[in-house]
């Protein structure tokens, strides 16, 4: 394993710890002037983030077979939580069967067989986009129910996309591979990197848009994304990025450029969220799970990136800009 | 009866795969003689309610349920009887000398809680039908027993009417406060309130 992820899991979890014990202090003190319930929401984060990067962690160290379990069953759950929340028709049933048990169990072991030895990059990133999204209409045309058909299908087609293709593209990043074999390329380092650009992306813009002058960017779906948050999150996520070059591929100036691409789309992931959430009058995809945020409200910021941020970094390989025999 | 271990196993595999949440509004989980009655949207209805209960409660509680469903196939044969001992009505050959509420008072004895779905078959999931009046002729007999209303939601897209294979969505199960047979209350009007109390859980 390589010594700079090491260093990267272990910066991580003695930020986590800073985080809790900031959490734990501020509690006890109630003169500390910070809104309670922000209080309480950071708090929740912070536990959810432990257990995402602890489980993550492991099965990165682990190998990669158990990374893409990880996010298969993750994707599973957003999945589930996804079309609990959209309406669909009794005529759907039979399609989101072959969605559930085929389409989104199939992209993942795709995704896990894609290795030197053999190459799934060709099926895995059309499976989705062109198989099941022709797949979808048909088997609910065969179903004969014409209701609102459109929406159906679309509905059904965007939760195949959001919670599978799109969060498959995560552990895809360790299947990505160097122009030159024996380059070295630190793909656990890449994927670790990302999510933890894609978390502090979040959090920092949560934590700018508190300062005072606020300009909310579209009051009618998410009163509490500002302007002022999304630019300081932005910049601060830069920064971060460019001061972790190290345990990427890339030069700090493109590690910094990332972390840029990997916070908008963040921010358009939970934006688009969002209304999705309104539109079906809930605050979080957990509700009829527990009182606090569903899994998909913690990762929707990952499905917008990941995809992104693949292809981008698959592009930079080829172009030879990162993974070359330097 | 199989062991207790296997017993949880399968209550857990039937939470885990209906993604059960479960709410308890001024109600506790307690051992004492009780009816859970429910809306019935879906066949899993009846081995979901049963598997989201506390173990202690879900040793004693039986689930009501039609015979000639529970007892076609290995499945459903081995789920009814082996597992959650439900007290299987047959439907087919009711009343004359049978009455189904003197078979489920005898099976229950003083001591077994039950699961009822009082609408008598499915219901299409989006309007709780009307109450059949078996629950109504049990509490006469049996005043004393606490009447659980229970809310089932969304079960009836995991697995709906005429589907055999489930759809692994989320469901809620919402346990709501006992209601009582008072002394003298008419038949219309306590079925009438029994599905009112499922109907405010929906909304709960």
């Amino acid at each position: 394993m390589d010594g700079r992820t090491l260093g990267l899991i272990g910066g991580v979890l003695v930020l986590l710890g800073v985080a809790t014990m900031v959490v734990r202090v501020l509690r006890r003190r109630s003169d500390s002037g910070i809104n309670p319930a922000i209080l309480e929401t950071f708090g929740l984060r912070v536990r959810a983030w432990w257990i995402l990067f602890a489980t993550l962690a492991a099965a990165v160290l682990w190998d990669k077979v158990a990374t893409v379990i990880l996010f298969g069953l993750i994707s599973f759950w957003a999945l589930r939580e996804f079309i609990t929340l959209t309406p669909t028709r009794p005529g759907d049933h039979r399609t989101l069967f072959w969605v559930f048990f085929l389409c989104a169990p199939l992209q993942f072991v795709l995704v896990g067989m894609d290795g030197p030895s053999m190459n799934t990059y060709g099926l895995y990133s059309i499976l989705i986009p062109v198989y099941a999204f022709l797949f979808i209409p048909a088997r609910i045309a065969f179903a004969g129910d014409p209701k609102r058909f459109l929406e159906r299908t679309a509905k059904i087609q965007s939760g195949l996309l959001i919670c599978v293709y799109c969060l498959s593209y995560a552990p895809a990043l360790l299947t990505l591979r160097p122009a030159d074999d024996d380059a070295p390329f630190n793909n656990a380092g890449l994927l670790l990197f990302f999510v933890v650009i894609v978390q502090l992306s979040d959090v920092l813009q949560y934590a700018w848009a508190q300062i005072p002058s606020r300009h909310v960017i579209v009051p009618t779906i998410s009163p509490g994304r500002t302007w002022e948050g999304l630019l300081g999150g932005t910049a601060s996520v830069a920064l971060v990025g460019a001061v972790l070059w190290w345990a990427t591929p890339f030069p700090f100036w493109l590690a910094a450029g990332m972390s840029i691409i990997i916070a908008l789309m963040g921010a358009a992931g939970g934006l688009t969220m969002s209304a999705i959430k309104r539109d079906r009058g809930v605050k979080d995809y957990g509700t009829l799970v527990e009182g606090h945020g569903g899994v998909l409200d913690r990762v929707d910021s990952i499905c917008f990136a990941a995809p992104v941020f693949f292809h981008f970094t698959r592009w930079l390989i080829l172009t030879g800009a990162i993974g070359g025999a330097s | 009866m199989e062991t207790t271990i296997t017993i949880n196993v399968l209550a857990l595999i039937a939470r885990v795969l209906s993604g059960a949440s479960v709410r308890w509004v001024d109600c506790q989980p307690d051992t004492c003689q009780r009816v859970y009655f429910a809306n019935h949207t879906s066949h899993l209805d009846a081995i979901v309610l049963w598997s989201t209960l506390p173990q202690d409660v879900r040793a004693k509680t039986r689930p009501v349920a039609a015979k000639e469903y529970w007892t076609a196939g290995p499945i459903r044969r081995y789920l009814s009887t082996k597992v959650s001992n439900a007290i299987l009505i047959d439907r087919q050959e009711i009343k004359v000398h049978q009455s189904p509420v003197d078979l489920i008072i005898r099976e229950i004895g003083q001591e077994s809680s039950l699961i009822m779905f009082p609408e008598g078959g499915r219901s299409s999931g989006i309007e709780i039908g009307e109450f059949k009046s078996g629950l109504y002729y049990l509490c006469k007999k049996r005043p004393d027993l606490e009447l659980i209303p229970v809310h089932i939601d969304n079960m009836n897209r995991i697995l709906p009417r005429g589907q055999v294979l489930p759809v692994p969505l989320l469901s809620c199960i919402t346990f709501g406060p006992p209601i009582w047979l008072e002394t003298g209350e008419p038949k219309n009007d306590f079925l009438r309130r029994a599905r009112q109390a499922v109907v405010q859980l929906k909304e709960a």
